[in-house]
Formats: structure tokens, sequence, C-alpha cells
């Protein structure tokens, strides 16, 4: 089948998608309609419940925090994915060559002012990857948007040309630990919920006075931070392999 | 059934202390959604994997617009961290070490 | 206005499947399968929309402010992440095909066995 036949095979089997597609949006109630109750009733009791105004965090750690767990994992694996698929061509790469050179003969040099722009960034980057990671039940915040922005501080390091200084501030073996300790806190924080004779994932500490306050909201506040090192430690081992990857220098390659 | 329950749930406009007008609120939306979908298309027809990053970078941004035209700015912190940066970053990354073999 | 978002997303997805099937290089696809990915995010904000209605945080506005749906911003928000992590592990098998088979051209890459 030639590449010409298969475009024609796909626009003709994507018309009849798009025709199906939109027959059954004229069954839909329309955009702004939204008919549903349940987002309603959560808007109206999320607050009273978990004493936590920010109602999406709320959802996703509390009332669908199952969910939350099993999407964690999936990042957690593909990160563990990453790395095995990386490592595992690296080991055969330095059993095939004999004299390769070490890391860092490849790191370019970056002008002062590359480097001046990136490293007074990385103190409120670190900052404000925390303080989302912190506040997931107060306002537009939570362990996954924080865990990002951290592991971007990092990043950051190594735009400035220190990929040395990258590799010692995020050494493997400390980076795969905390992102186990994320993973695994999460799933601890459920089944001591379990071990108190409670289901799983119920939401066991204190709810706090103040609805809105960092302290307040019991289990969701912990998840969060769980979910922010759990995120920051897979994104700093994803972009550490990868940059392994780029600054191995072989002289006798494939 | 589902018509009669949109009808009953929306009998009055709903007004808060901070809506917008509603007429400023669709051409909004209409004209960031436009925009979405010709990023969409701006990402496919560009070929080149380096072009294409940066390319995705923008795109990522307008989507981060349109999620806060549709009050949700959680989804927009989420769509400015990943999708403008850490993504283009793994694809550069990516290209680098593909090239790096030749 | 009332059906207009959902056009938007099934020429997303449509405008996306052409970019992975029409694609001569990997790297290419897998951005093209991003596109895709993109138009579940515009799907699930429209499908919880109420027109009028603010972001459901109330921090600084009463309680029962009409807001939109919170359960669907929850789904994307992971959804966005995840896909990050995904994404960079697929991106780790297309070196592993380029180490193995000496070439990034999916359409060469069928006919090659093993």
């Amino acid at each position: 089948m030639t590449a010409v036949q298969r475009r024609w095979l796909f626009l003709a089997g994507m018309a009849i998608l798009a025709g199906f597609y939109l027959w059954g949006l004229t069954e839909l109630p329309g955009f702004g309609n939204y008919p549903g109750p349940y987002g309603f009733v959560i808007n109206r009791i999320a607050v009273a419940q978990t004493n936590a105004t920010g109602v999406v965090s709320a959802v996703n750690f509390e009332y669908r925090g199952f969910d939350t767990v099993g999407e964690e994992f999936i990042l957690f694996i593909a990160a563990i994915g990453v790395a095995t698929v990386l490592r595992q061509l690296r080991n055969e790469r330095t059993h095939e060559s004999a004299g390769h050179e070490g890391l860092g003969a490849g790191s370019a040099e970056t002008t002062d002012a590359v480097r001046l722009a990136t490293l007074v960034f990385v103190g409120p980057a670190v900052l404000v990857g925390w303080f989302l990671g912190s506040h997931a039940q107060t306002s537009p915040s939570g362990g996954f948007q924080g865990g990002v922005v951290l592991a971007t501080a990092f990043v950051l390091i190594y735009l400035a040309g220190e990929f040395l200084v990258f590799r010692r501030f995020s050494p493997i073996d400390l980076v795969d630990s905390v992102g186990a300790v994320g993973a695994g806190g999460f799933a601890a924080v459920g089944i001591t919920a379990v071990a108190l004779g409670l289901p799983y994932l119920t939401n066991f500490l204190g709810l706090g006075t103040v609805p809105g306050a960092v302290s307040s909201s019991g289990t969701i506040a912990l998840i969060s931070f769980f979910v922010g090192i759990e995120v920051a430690a897979a994104f700093v081992l994803i972009v550490g392999e990868l940059l392994e990857q780029t600054l191995l220098v072989q002289r006798g390659g494939r | 059934m589902t018509g009669a329950l949109a009808a009953a749930s929306h009998v009055a406009a709903i007004t808060t202390p901070f809506s917008v007008p509603p007429a400023l609120m669709d051409t909004l939306q209409v004209v960031i959604l436009v925009l979405v979908a010709a990023g969409a298309t701006m990402v496919v027809l560009t070929r080149q994997p380096a072009r294409q990053a940066i390319a995705l970078s923008a795109y990522g941004l307008l989507l981060a617009l349109m999620f806060l035209a549709f009050q949700a700015p959680d989804v927009t912190l989420s769509e400015l961290t990943v999708g403008a940066v850490a993504l283009p970053l793994l694809l550069m990354l990516t290209l680098a070490k593909v090239r790096k073999r030749e | 206005m009332a059906v207009f978002p959902f056009v938007v997303v099934v020429w997303i997805l449509g405008v996306g499947l052409y970019g992975v099937v029409t694609s001569r290089h990997l790297v290419h696809q897998i951005v093209c399968l991003i596109v895709v990915q993109s138009s579940t995010y515009v799907l699930l904000l429209a499908v919880g929309y109420v027109t009028g209605a603010v972001a459901p945080y109330f921090f600084d506005i009463k309680v029962h402010t009409p807001a939109v749906d919170p359960v669907v911003q929850a789904l994307a928000l992971t959804d966005v992440v995840v896909e990050a992590a995904v994404t960079a592990l697929l991106l780790a098998f297309a070196i592993q095909a380029y180490k193995r088979f000496g070439t990034l051209d999916p359409q060469e890459l069928v006919s090659l066995k093993g």
C-alpha cells in the first residue's frame, strides 16, 4: 500500500468517525449547560466536609484519591521505564568501546549572560515549587504542578553549563530513593487508614479549624507533599538519564 | 430527559459578583478556540522535529490561555509548566542524542 | 457557540491523527500524539463548563457562588503531568529504535524484520 493510498484510507476512516461524533453531538445539552448533579453537589459540600477551599485538589486527593494513586504510579513506572531503557543502552555502550572519555568532556561552554540569567532563577523556582506543593488545599496549586516546577529548578542548574554540579545535586541513588519515598508514602497514607480500621485512604488526620489554612484538611496536605516530591524526582530522573546519554563522548562509536 | 434537565438548570442566566459580560466571555472563548485549532494544525504541519519543539511550546501556551478562559486555573498551571517547559526540553534532549550518534 | 468547542475537539483529533499517519520521523509522530491527547483536555473542560460561573476555589468568595465542575478539572490536571512522563518513555523507545535499526523513519521501520 503506497503512501497516497494510506492517506486516502485514513481520510475515509476519519470522515466516518467525525460523522458519528457530530451525530452524537446533537444529543448533548450544549456547551455551558452543564446538567449533571455531581459538580454542583461537590462545590456545595466540599469546603464543609474537608476544610479545603481548593475543591479541585480536594477532589483529586480525597474524593477521588484512589484514581490519583493509580495515576501517580503510572508516572512512577514511566520514569523507571525510561531509566531502565536508557541505562541498558549505556551499559551496552560501555562494554563495546574500551576507551571513552568521561562525563563532562562534551559539556558546552556557556556565556556569562546565560549563566547569570539561569542561576538567578534557581532559588525562586525552588521556592515557587515548594509553595505550590504545600498549598494544595487553599488555592490553585498542588503536588503535581509543584513537583514539575521543582524539577525545573534542577534543570536550570544544568542549563547554566554545570552538568557535573547538576549531577552532584541529584545523584542517581538519591533521586531514585526520593521518588520511591514519594510513591510509597502516598500508598502508606492509605494503608495507615486501613491499619486504623477505616477504609483505604480515609482522611484520618484532624481537619483543622480554619478552612483553607495550610495546616487544615488533614491528609490532603500530606498526600500533596508526597506527590510533589515524587513528581519532582521522576522528572529529574528522566532529564538526568537523557542528559547522560547526550554527554558521553564516544571515540570509536558505532 | 437531558433536555428537561438542561432547561430546568438554566432558567435564568447565572451571574456572580465576578462575572464579565457574557458576550465578552463568548467572544474570548471563540477566539481562543480558533487559535488553539490553528495552533494544532501548525504543530502537525511543522515537519522538522527541532522546529516542532518550539511550535509545541507555543501551542502549550495557547492551551494554557484556553484553560484560563474556561475557568480552570489549576489545569493552566500544569499545562504551562509541562507543555511549555518540560516537553520541549525532553524533545530537544532526544534530538541531541539522536544527532550525536551520526 | 453551543457545539463549537466540540467541533474544535474533533478537528484537533483529526489533525493529530493525520500527522501520525503521514509522518516520516518518529519524534514528529510522538509530538502529533501529544496533540491528539490535548484534544481530550479540551473535551473534558468543555463538558464541565457552566456559563457565567467562576473557578471552583472558595478561598476568597462565598461557598455558594456558582462554580464550574471541579471533577473534570481534577481529571485533566493529573492527565497533563502523567502524559509528559509517558511521552518521555516513548522518546526513550525512539532512541532505542534508532540504535537498533539506524533509522527514525516509521515507514522504513515497518519493513525491517528484526
